[in-house]
């Protein structure tokens, strides 16, 4: 045991004289929440559009006055003919282009029909769609209240988003940074410290010492554990103070689960440096094997439902998509255990199943 | 019973072959070197005798455990200094000593006395990082990391490769206190000179044992009649006893050339006229005894 101690403590140095391990520990996990909340954001605000109104009446003029006022869009210029739409669009500075037929509010009274075309700039398909969808909104809540005597019945939908009434992008940032951070800093830190023993040389008299395996590889990975655990808090903490994510549920549940992750993601860590010798390799492995997954296939940016089935099923196999169903059923609804069962049992299966394998592989002797 | 005890060991890597049928024994409280270029196989050897490696065939022994079966058992005996520095660079002087001595379940003021001799050169820098010391300091720390659990075997690969002359005479120094306390010291060395301080040495080539004996037997063995010749230009002079008629060897040692023959005829004056000839000035010719230098260059070229 105070063989292990000793080992611990000469981790814990070597973590805290080099500045740049620290500044990934503790910087990263804070100025990657940041950028993520601020800037990488789904929501739309004051997007430029540009209007075409060839009738020039007074329905026009309500319902574009309506579409200005929701918050939602600025007018960038008003267009005299339907020529200039496509140089605005070249022009980049306007995302949509509303074109009111001629003689708009005649044809609405006397044929109870008129025509409004919606242009969108499908350069960027996501924001085209949701634009038009705002603006479509935006006309039906028009038509609803020009008939309101008229029509007899009528169906209005009342929608309520549930654990996110907002619509937040941070809300799904906060989990998906959790499982990428918690995985960079445990996998990439360990796999790293381990193979820069090998590198050095020192991990020959480690071997030639009387330390048993397990005590070299749980020594190393001790130190990440704790500092991986408090990184998780720093981002619960800035998610709920910058960003507001509620924590709903249990927080020691929460906490739990992270640890699990962290314990998770470090035994994958162990793995990839029983497997590799040099750093650059073990960073190569770390890098592109855990945390491309970690964002593109868990969840965390593009969601698993759309993709191919063959990939989907490819997507099961990323531990970080279990972590990210875990805390946001925690965080955002508030659920108890029993929820996250299987979820749980699932990481901890990975976790056991990379721990024994790092131990079959690790090397008593050098080659 | 030997200290270390090698049975025929062969050692292949995928595209060259390190080691070759080597068997030798080193008794307890000797001090065994192993003289051999770069790439003998030294290096191989020690990390097969340090349980790192496996042989592919053959056995090998310390303090009469095997080192496959019993590496575990082996590992608290042996006090090992790799080739490479291997202590932590980050960590100051007295941290990696105290490290060491942690990990091997000990203190460093239990066995204190082992190292007092090497340790206090150093410990006037003891809050110094290892790794801003100087080679021979450097090589201070390792050793006493290797010894501060108390080895009874110690192994040491290439100890004074890239330090200083005068480190290097102090550093064996060292090795002949601590083998006088009883402790077996193994060590290699590129350096031939060092070989006469050793009271067994071994020669290694190409993964072959040259031969292995005591330094004054190796020299008796000397078996050429040997000149030591000195001019002011050396350079040239190297080059002109090359083409020498019937010379055996040539090599230069310091300011002057040890010479030999094959032809016992050959006097003197014929090599003083002969450089003369040639037109050198300051030659200087007279008979050496072999040295232990002589005998390896002789087993080398062979």
């Amino acid at each position: 045991m105070k063989r292990f101690l000793g080992f611990v403590i000469k981790e814990f140095y070597h973590i805290f004289r080099d500045y740049r391990t620290l500044l990934i520990l503790f910087l990263l996990p804070a100025i990657q929440l940041l950028l993520f909340g601020y800037v990488i954001t789904n929501e739309i605000k004051d997007a430029r559009i540009a209007i075409l109104d060839q009738s020039k009446d007074e329905v026009t003029r309500r319902i574009s006055e309506k579409v200005l006022s929701s918050g939602y869009f600025i007018l960038d210029k008003n267009l005299s003919s339907s020529s200039e739409i496509e140089q605005v669009f070249r022009k980049g500075n306007v995302q949509l282009v509303l074109v009111f037929a001629p003689d708009f509010a005649k044809n609405l009274d006397k044929t109870g029909n008129a025509r409004v075309q919606i242009i969108g700039d499908a350069s960027d398909p996501n924001t085209a769609n949701i634009l038009v969808n705002y603006i479509q909104g935006i006309l039906s809540n028009y038509l609803v209240s020009l008939n309101a005597e008229k029509i007899p019945m009528q169906i209005t939908p009342e929608v309520r988003m549930m654990y996110n009434g907002q619509m937040k992008g941070v809300y799904m940032f906060v989990p998906g940074l959790m499982a990428m951070l918690l995985m960079l800093i445990s996998a990439l830190m360990t796999s790293l410290s381990i193979t820069r023993e090998k590198e050095l040389g020192t991990m020959e008299l480690l071997l030639v010492s009387p330390l048993k395996p397990f005590q070299i590889i749980i020594g190393k990975v001790f130190p990440y554990v704790f500092l991986a655990f408090i990184d998780a808090c720093i981002i619960i903490i800035i998610g709920n103070t910058v960003f507001g994510v509620p924590v709903v549920g249990n927080v020691a549940l929460l906490l739990f689960e992270s640890f699990l992750y962290i314990c998770m993601a470090l035994s994958l860590g162990i793995l990839i440096s029983t497997i590799t010798s040099s750093q650059q390799i073990a960073m190569m492995l770390s890098l592109v094997a855990l945390m491309l997954p970690t964002i593109l296939l868990s969840g965390f940016i593009f969601p698993v439902e759309n993709m191919p089935v063959a990939l989907q099923w490819f997507c099961r196999l990323m531990p970080p998509k279990y972590f990210i169903t875990i805390i946001k059923s925690i965080m955002l609804k508030g659920n108890g255990f029993s929820y996250i069962v299987f979820e749980t049992a699932i990481m901890a299966g990975f976790t056991a199943f990379f721990i024994l394998l790092s131990i079959k592989k690790f090397k008593v002797r050098l080659a | 019973m030997s200290a270390i005890q090698v049975e025929h060991i062969s050692k292949n890597f995928a595209h060259a072959k390190a080691l070759d049928d080597i068997s030798f024994n080193v008794s307890k409280g000797e001090l065994f070197g192993f003289i051999g270029p770069d790439g003998a196989g030294k290096t191989t050897l020690f990390r097969i005798l340090t349980t790192l490696l496996l042989p592919d065939t053959g056995k090998a022994l310390v303090n009469g455990l095997d080192v496959v079966k019993d590496y575990r058992k082996i590992r608290q005996d042996i006090g090992y200094m790799p080739g490479k520095f291997s202590l932590y660079s980050d960590l100051s002087v007295e941290e990696n000593l105290n490290f060491y001595a942690t990990v091997f379940g000990t203190t460093v003021s239990e066995n204190y006395d082992l190292i007092r001799d090497i340790y206090a050169q150093i410990e006037p820098f003891k809050k110094r990082k290892a790794g801003k010391l100087s080679g021979g300091m450097k090589q201070k720390l390792a050793l006493s990391c290797a010894l501060i659990h108390k080895p009874s075997v110690l192994i040491l690969d290439e100890p004074t490769t890239g330090v200083d002359a005068v480190s290097r005479l102090e550093f064996w120094d060292m090795l002949k206190r601590l083998k006088n306390s009883g402790i077996t010291i193994l060590v290699a060395t590129p350096y031939m000179d060092e070989a006469g301080l050793c009271d067994q040495v071994a020669l290694i080539q190409d993964g072959k044992l040259m031969t292995i004996s005591s330094p004054s037997e190796v020299i008796k063995t000397y078996p050429w009649k040997l000149y030591s010749v000195k001019s002011d230009d050396i350079f040239r002079m190297l080059n002109d006893l090359r083409m020498f008629p019937g010379i055996h060897s040539v090599f230069a040692f310091g300011q002057a050339a040890h010479i030999s023959f094959k032809n016992e005829g050959i006097e003197e004056n014929a090599i003083h006229r002969y450089l003369e000839n040639k037109g050198h000035t300051g030659i200087l010719v007279s008979p050496a005894v072999a040295n232990i230098e002589d005998c390896f260059m002789e087993l080398m070229i062979k």
